[in-house]
C-alpha cells in the first residue's frame, strides 16, 4: 500500500489545491509544498525500508485492475526506482520554492493551477517509475504529458505554444510506436502463456524468439530515445526547456526525461536481452554521437537555457552508454547518473532562472560581470557547473567515471570517444561562465541583478549539497542500485568481464 | 595522522569559503594557522618516520570505501612514505611562507579572504593528490589542485584577460586529464585494481603494449599538469593570477605533479622503455623550449613561467631516465620549490613596490632600493642557474650527468639549457636591479614589509643551503630509494670532467647577457625590429597560434555548423513532415484546433501501426 499511496498524495494535494479560491494563492502554494513535502517524506521511508541484498522488486503491491486483458495494477521497486523516486520528490518541492512566483503573471493560468499541475505531474512520475504493470506503465508514461504540456503552453515564455505543442507531439509518436510495439508483445505472451498479460515480471521470464524481440524493441526504443532524448530525435527538448518556467525544465528535462532511460534499463533490457545485444553495437555509436553532438551544440548555444538543454542530450548520452554495455560499473553508472543528472541540471536551470528573471533576457551575450554585483549566486551557478562538468569531488564525477569504465572493459573506442567529451564539458561550462559572471559588469547588468535570495537559496542548497556529499560517499545510493543492477545484468545473461592480468595468481 | 593533513586546510576552506563577511577579519590568519599546523603534522609524521628502520617507513591509512561497484574498489585511503612525506614537507613548508608572504602582499585587497580560501583548498587537494595511495583517489586530488588553480588564476575576475587565462588553463589541463582517465581506465581492465601496490605487482606480467600504452597516457597526464610540450602553453597565461599563486602552484607544487606521477607510477616506466623514450622526448623539448621563451620576456612573471616550464622539464627528463633519474627529478623538484618560490616572491615584492608593473624595462637600479629583495633575489639567481654551493648545482649537475650516461644528445639538450637558463636569469638580474633607472614617473620603488620578506629570507637560505642539506644530512638518493629505486649512471663521462665543462657553460650564458643587458643601456620600450628568433620567443614560440588553428577554429567552425545544422537540418526536417500532415504549422492562435487535428492524426497513424505490428509478429 505504501506505493501507492506516495503516488496518491500529490493527487489528493492536486485536487485540494485546485478547489482552493483562486484569491488565495499563497495558501494554495503552501498546501502544495506541504503536499509535496509530505510525498517526500514517505519516499524517504520507502528508501530507508529498501533490502539492499536483493534486486528484486520490493514494495509489491498488485490488484487486477482489467482482469481481461490481464491488466493491473502492479506497483513495486528496487534500488535503481526507488532512488528516481526520490529524486523526483526532492526536485518537486524544490522546483516548487524556487519558482514559486513564477506562475504569478502568467497570461492564462493562475498561480494555484501552476502547482496543481505540479502535483499531478508528481504523482505520474513516481507512477512511472513504480509500475511494474506494461500498461500501467504506458499510462503513467502518456498521463504525464499533459501537466507537462499545460506547464510549458501556459506559464511559458513567448514561443511556449510552440514549444508545448512540440513535446506533446514528439511524445506522442514515440508514445504511439511503444503502444504498438506494447500490443504486439502481449500478443506473444497470450501465444506462449494462453493468457495475455503486461506483467514486468512474467514478461521478463518468457523466451520470446530473437526475431520478434528485435521487432518489438524497437517500438519502445523508439518511445524511449525520443524521451531521453538522444540525438537525432531531440530537438524538441531544447525549445520546451527555453521556454518552460525553471521549475518546469528541472522537472522535465531532471525527471521526465530518465522515464525514457529508466525504460531501457527496466524493461528493455530484461524483457528483450537477445535484442538488447543485438543492437547495442548501434546504440552504443547513438550515445556516443549524443554526447558530442550534445556538447558541440551546447557550446554554439546564444541562449542560456538551450545550451543547459543541450548538455543534458550530452550526460544522456552517457547514461544511454552505460546501460548498453551491460557491465556493473555501466549500469551502476548510468543509474547514479540519471540521480545525479537530476540535481545538478536542476541547480543550473534554477539558478540561471533566477537571473533571467532579475535581467529579462535569456541571451548569453545580455550579461557579464555577475560575480561582481551577485557574488554567492555566483558561488551556487560555479558549483552546479563544476557538477555538470563532472568534476572529481561531485557526485557526477563518480558516476561518469563508472560509465567510462564499464565501458572500457568492453568497447575501447567507444570509451576512448567519451572520455574526451570531458574536455568538451568544460569548454561548454567554463565558457559560459566567462561570458556571464566575469570581467565588469554592464550597466543593464547592475541596474537589474540582485544578490541571490532567502527563498532561492533554499531551493538550490540542497541540491549542491547531495551533489557534494554523494561525490564522497556514492556508496549511500550504490549499495541501493548495486543488486538491481545485478539482477538486470542476470536477465541480460552478461558477466563482467575479468581483468587480464590475476594479480593473486588464483588463475588457471 | 595522515587525514589531519589535510583536513586542518580543507577545514580552513570551508569556514572562509562558507563564513562570508563575518571571517574577513581574521579569516587570513585561520588559513595561516590551518597551514601552518599542518607542517607542523607533516614535520612530527618526518621525524617519526626518520626513527623508523627503512622497511618500516611506509604508513598507510584507510578512511572508508569510497566506490565499491563489481570488481570496481576503491578505498578512500592514504599512504605515506618516503616520497610523499617529502612532498607534504614542500607543500606545506612553501605553503604556509606564502600565506603569511600573502597577507602582506594582498593587504589591499577587498576580497582578501577569498583568496585564503582558495588557498587553504589548494593546499587540502595538493596533499590529497600526492597523498592518495590509489591512481583514482589521485585523480581527485588531481582536479581538485586544477580547481583551485583555475579559482585563483581568474581571482581578478573582473578581469577579462584573468578570467580568459583561467578557462584556458583548466580546458587544456582537462586534455591532459583525458590521458589520466585513460591510463586509469586501461589500468583497470588490466590489473582489475588502481592501487599504487596491485598495479606495481602486476606491471611484471602485464603486457609490453599496454604498458607502453599506460605510460603514455600517463606523459599525455603530465604535460597537461606540468606544462609541458605541447600543453604548455596555459602556464605563460596562468601568471594573470596573484604572484604568491604563481609561486604556491605555478613554480613550487602544482605544476611538479607531473613529475611525480612519473615518479609514482614508475613500476610502469620501468618496464617501458618506448614510454620512457617519450618521457625523455619531452622533457628535452620542454626543457630548451621554456628556457628560449624565457629569454625574449620583458614582463617579469612570465619570463620565470618560461623558466618554470624548463625546469619542469628537466624534471621530466629525469623521470624519463629510469632508475637513474627518478630520485634526481625528485631532488631538482624540491630544490627548484625552494628557489623559483623565492624568485617570484621576489618578483612579487619588487612588483609590490612598482605600483603593480611586470615590465621588466620600466624597473632597473633597484639593488639598492630593495636590499633585501635583490640580497633574496640574488639567491635563486645563483642557484637556478646551477653555481655551486647553491642548491640548483647540486640537483641539476646530478641531472645532466645522468642524461649523458643515457645518450649524448640528450646530455648536450641539458647542458645547453643550461646556458640559457644563465642567459635569461642574468638578462632578469640585470634588467631589475642593475643599470640605470627607468622607472615610471609616479613610482617610488620601496622595500617590502616584513610580513613579505621574511618568507623571501627563508626561502632564500632554502636556496642557498638546501641542496646540500638534503643530499649531504638528508642522503636524498638513499632516502627515496626504497620508493622508486636507483641506479648509479653508468657514464662515459665522469663528473669530475662534466662539472666544469658545466659551469663553463653556465658562464658563458651569464656573461653574454652580462654584456648585451648589463652594460648596454635597456630601452624602454622593447624594440620592434628584432631577429626572428626573439621575435619566436616573444611570442611563446607561437604556442598559442598552433592550438588555435589546429583546435580552437576548426572547433568553432564545427561548433558552428553543427548549431546550424541542428536547427536548420534536424528541426527543419521534422518541422517540415509534421507541416506537411498539418500538425505543427498551426499558428498559436489556432492552437486547440492544432491539438485536436494533430491528436486524430496521430491516432490515425497510430491504429496503422498497430495494424502492422500485429502482422508482423503474426497474430
Amino acid at each position: 500500500m505504501l506505493l501507492t499511496t506516495m503516488l496518491l498524495i500529490p493527487l489528493v494535494g492536486s485536487i485540494v489545491v485546485f478547489l482552493l479560491p483562486v484569491a488565495k494563492a499563497a495558501l494554495a502554494k503552501q498546501v502544495a509544498l506541504g503536499f509535496a513535502i509530505v510525498t517526500l517524506a514517505v519516499s524517504l521511508v520507502v528508501v530507508a525500508g529498501l533490502d539492499n541484498s536483493t534486486g528484486l522488486l520490493q514494495y509489491v503491491e498488485s490488484y487486477e485492475w482489467i482482469a481481461a486483458f490481464g491488466i493491473s495494477w502492479t506497483l513495486g521497486v528496487n534500488g535503481i526506482s526507488a532512488l528516481l523516486i526520490v529524486m523526483s520528490t526532492i526536485l518537486v518541492p524544490v522546483a516548487m520554492i524556487a519558482g514559486w512566483w513564477d506562475a504569478e503573471n502568467a497570461t492564462r493560468g493562475t498561480a494555484k493551477g501552476y502547482f496543481a499541475l505540479i502535483l499531478i505531474l508528481e504523482s505520474c512520475m513516481i507512477g512511472a517509475f513504480a509500475a511494474n504493470d506494461l500498461f500501467l506503465f504506458y499510462v503513467f508514461f502518456e498521463a504525464m504529458l499533459f501537466p507537462v504540456y499545460f506547464l510549458i503552453g501556459r506559464f511559458g515564455g513567448p514561443q511556449r505554444a510552440y514549444a508545448a505543442m512540440k513535446f506533446l507531439l514528439y511524445s506522442l509518436v514515440g508514445g504511439l510506436f511503444m503502444l504498438a510495439a506494447m500490443i504486439g508483445l502481449y500478443v506473444v505472451s497470450a501465444r506462449e502463456l494462453g493468457a495475455g498479460t503486461f506483467d514486468v515480471v512474467t514478461l521478463t521470464s518468457l523466451n520470446i524468439d530473437p526475431g520478434t524481440q528485435k521487432m518489438l524493441f524497437l517500438g519502445f526504443f523508439f518511445a524511449f530515445a525520443v524521451k531521453a532524448p538522444m540525438v537525432p530525435f531531440h530537438t524538441w527538448l531544447p525549445d520546451a526547456a527555453a521556454e518552460a518556467t525553471p521549475g518546469t525544465s528541472t522537472l522535465l528535462v531532471g525527471v521526465l526525461d530518465k522515464v525514457g532511460t529508466f525504460g531501457m534499463l527496466h524493461f528493455l533490457l530484461p524483457i528483450f536481452p537477445e535484442a538488447s545485444k543485438f543492437y547495442a553495437p548501434i546504440i552504443i555509436v547513438l550515445a556516443v554521437i549524443s554526447i558530442f553532438y550534445g556538447a558541440l551544440v551546447a557550446i554554439g548555444q546564444t541562449d542560456v537555457m538551450r545550451l543547459i538543454a543541450f548538455t543534458s542530450i550530452s550526460h544522456f548520452g552517457f547514461i544511454v552508454l552505460g546501460i548498453f554495455v551491460f557491465t556493473s560499473q555501466g549500469l551502476s553508472g548510468a543509474s547514479f547518473y540519471m540521480v545525479n543528472h537530476g540535481f545538478s541540471t536542476g541547480a543550473l536551470f534554477l539558478v540561471m532562472g533566477y537571473l533571467v528573471s532579475r535581467r529579462g533576457s535569456k541571451r548569453i551575450a545580455d550579461y557579464g560581470g555577475v560575480q561582481k554585483v551577485a557574488p554567492i549566486m555566483t558561488g551556487v551557478f560555479l558549483l552546479s557547473g563544476l557538477s555538470s562538468l563532472a568534476l572529481p569531488g561531485m557526485s557526477s564525477f563518480v558516476s561518469e567515471f563508472l560509465v567510462l569504465a564499464g565501458t572500457f572493459a568492453v568497447n575501447q573506442p567507444a570509451a576512448i570517444f567519451a572520455t574526451l567529451g570531458i574536455v568538451l564539458a568544460a569548454v561548454y561550462i567554463l565558457w559560459l561562465y566567462q561570458r556571464m559572471m566575469t570581467g565588469m559588469p554592464p550597466q543593464e547588468v547592475t541596474e537589474t541583478v540582485t544578490e541571490i535570495n532567502r527563498r532561492e537559496l533554499t531551493a538550490v542548497v540542497p541540491l549542491i549539497v547531495l551533489l557534494i556529499a554523494l561525490g564522497f560517499f556514492p556508496q549511500v545510493a550504490l549499495n541501493a542500485i548495486n543488486p538491481a543492477v545485478q539482477q538486470v545484468q542476470e536477465y541480460v545473461g552478461f558477466s563482467d568481464p575479468q581483468a587480464t592480468v590475476e594479480i593473486e595468481g588464483s588463475g588457471p | 595522522m595522515i587525514a589531519a593533513l589535510i583536513g586542518l586546510p580543507l577545514f580552513g576552506a570551508v569556514v572562509l569559503l562558507l563564513g562570508g563577511r563575518r571571517t574577513n577579519a581574521w579569516g587570513h590568519l585561520l588559513a595561516v594557522a590551518m597551514s601552518a599546523s599542518s607542517f607542523f603534522v607533516a614535520a612530527i609524521l618526518f621525524v617519526q618516520m626518520i626513527g623508523k628502520p627503512e622497511e618500516e617507513r611506509e604508513i598507510g591509512q584507510h578512511l572508508f570505501d569510497w566506490i565499491a561497484v563489481g570488481a570496481f574498489q576503491i578505498p578512500f585511503g592514504f599512504l605515506l612514505d618516503q616520497l610523499s612525506i617529502v612532498f607534504v614537507l614542500l607543500i606545506t613548508g612553501v605553503g604556509t611562507l606564502i600565506h603569511i608572504y600573502s597577507i602582506g602582499y594582498m593587504e589591499h585587497e577587498p576580497n582578501r579572504r577569498q583568496f585564503f580560501g582558495y588557498l587553504n583548498l589548494f593546499i587540502a587537494a595538493m596533499l590529497l593528490l600526492v597523498l592518495a595511495d590509489n591512481y583514482f583517489l589521485l585523480y581527485l586530488g588531481w582536479e581538485s589542485v586544477g580547481l583551485a588553480s583555475y579559482l585563483l588564476i581568474s581571482f581578478y575576475q573582473q578581469k577579462p584577460s584573468a578570467a580568459a587565462a583561467g578557462k584556458k588553463a583548466f580546458i587544456v589541463n582537462r586534455v591532459g586529464d583525458v590521458g589520466l582517465a585513460l591510463a586509469i581506465l586501461l589500468m583497470f581492465v588490466t590489473f582489475g585494481t588502481l592501487s599504487f601496490e596491485g598495479v606495481a605487482a602486476g606491471a611484471g606480467i602485464a603486457s609490453p603494449s599496454t604498458l607502453t600504452w599506460i605510460g603514455l597516457a600517463l606523459l599525455l597526464a603530465a604535460c597537461g599538469k606540468s606544462a609541458q610540450f605541447p600543453l604548455q602553453s596555459w602556464l605563460l597565461d596562468a601568471m594573470e593570477g596573484p604572484t604568491p599563486v604563481s609561486a604556491l602552484i605555478h613554480a613550487a607544487t602544482m605544476v611538479t605533479a607531473g613529475v611525480y606521477l612519473i615518479v609514482r607510477a614508475h613500476a610502469i616506466f620501468d618496464l617501458s622503455e618506448t614510454a620512457r623514450t617519450a618521457v625523455v622526448a619531452v622533457g628535452a623539448i620542454t626543457l630548451l623550449l621554456g628556457a628560449f621563451i624565457g629569454t625574449a620576456k620583458d614582463d617579469i612573471k612570465k619570463g620565470l613561467a618560461g623558466s618554470t616550464m624548463s625546469q619542469i622539464g628537466y624534471m621530466i627528463l629525469a623521470a624519463g631516465l629510469g632508475p637513474v633519474g627518478y630520485v634526481f627529478a625528485i631532488f631538482h623538484l624540491l630544490t627548484h620549490g625552494m628557489f623559483k618560490a623565492g624568485l617570484f616572491l621576489g618578483a612579487g615584492s619588487v612588483m609590490h613596490g612598482m605600483h603593480d608593473d611586470v615590465n621588466m624595462r620600466h624597473y632597473g637600479a633597484l639593488r639598492t632600493m630593495m636590499k633585501v629583495t635583490y640580497a633574496t633575489f640574488g639567491l635563486g639567481f645563483l642557484a637556478i642557474i646551477g653555481i655551486p654551493p647553491f642548491a640548483g648545482f647540486w640537483s641539476k649537475d646530478e641531472i645532466i650527468h645522468a642524461a649523458f650516461g643515457q645518450n649524448m644528445f640528450i646530455g648536450l639538450a641539458t647542458l645547453l639549457g643550461a646556458g640559457v637558463t644563465a642567459f635569461y636569469m642574468t638578462r632578469m638580474m640585470a634588467m631589475t636591479f642593475f643599470g640605470e633607472a627607468r622607472w615610471e614617473p609616479d613610482v617610488k620603488p620601496h622595500e617590502s614589509s616584513a610580513v613579505m620578506t621574511i618568507p623571501m629570507i627563508v626561502l632564500a637560505l632554502g636556496s642557498a643551503f638546501g641542496g646540500m642539506a638534503m643530499l649531504f644530512i638528508g642522503d636524498i638518493e638513499h632516502w627515496l630509494e626504497p620508493v622508486t629505486g636507483f641506479a648509479y649512471p653508468q657514464n662515459s663521462v665522469s663528473n669530475a670532467v662534466l662539472i666544469p665543462i658545466t659551469l663553463s657553460v653556465i658562464l658563458v650564458g651569464a656573461g653574454y647577457a652580462w654584456l648585451r643587458y648589463g652594460r648596454r643601456p635597456i630601452p624602454v620600450v622593447a624594440p620592434a625590429n628584432v631577429s626572428l628568433l626573439t621575435r619566436t620567443a616573444r611570442a611563446d614560440a607561437y604556442g598559442d597560434a598552433i592550438n588555435e588553428s589546429l583546435f580552437m577554429r576548426p572547433g568553432q567552425y564545427l561548433t558552428r555548423s553543427l548549431t546550424w545544422f541542428d536547427t536548420k537540418a534536424i528541426d527543419g526536417f521534422v518541422g517540415g513532415i509534421a507541416a506537411a500532415i498539418g500538425g505543427l504549422s498551426a499558428r498559436s492562435r489556432r492552437l486547440q484546433n492544432g491539438l485536436v487535428r494533430s491528436y486524430a492524426l496521430t491516432m490515425l497513424g497510430g491504429a496503422a501501426l498497430i495494424a502492422l505490428v500485429l502482422l508482423l509478429v503474426r497474430l
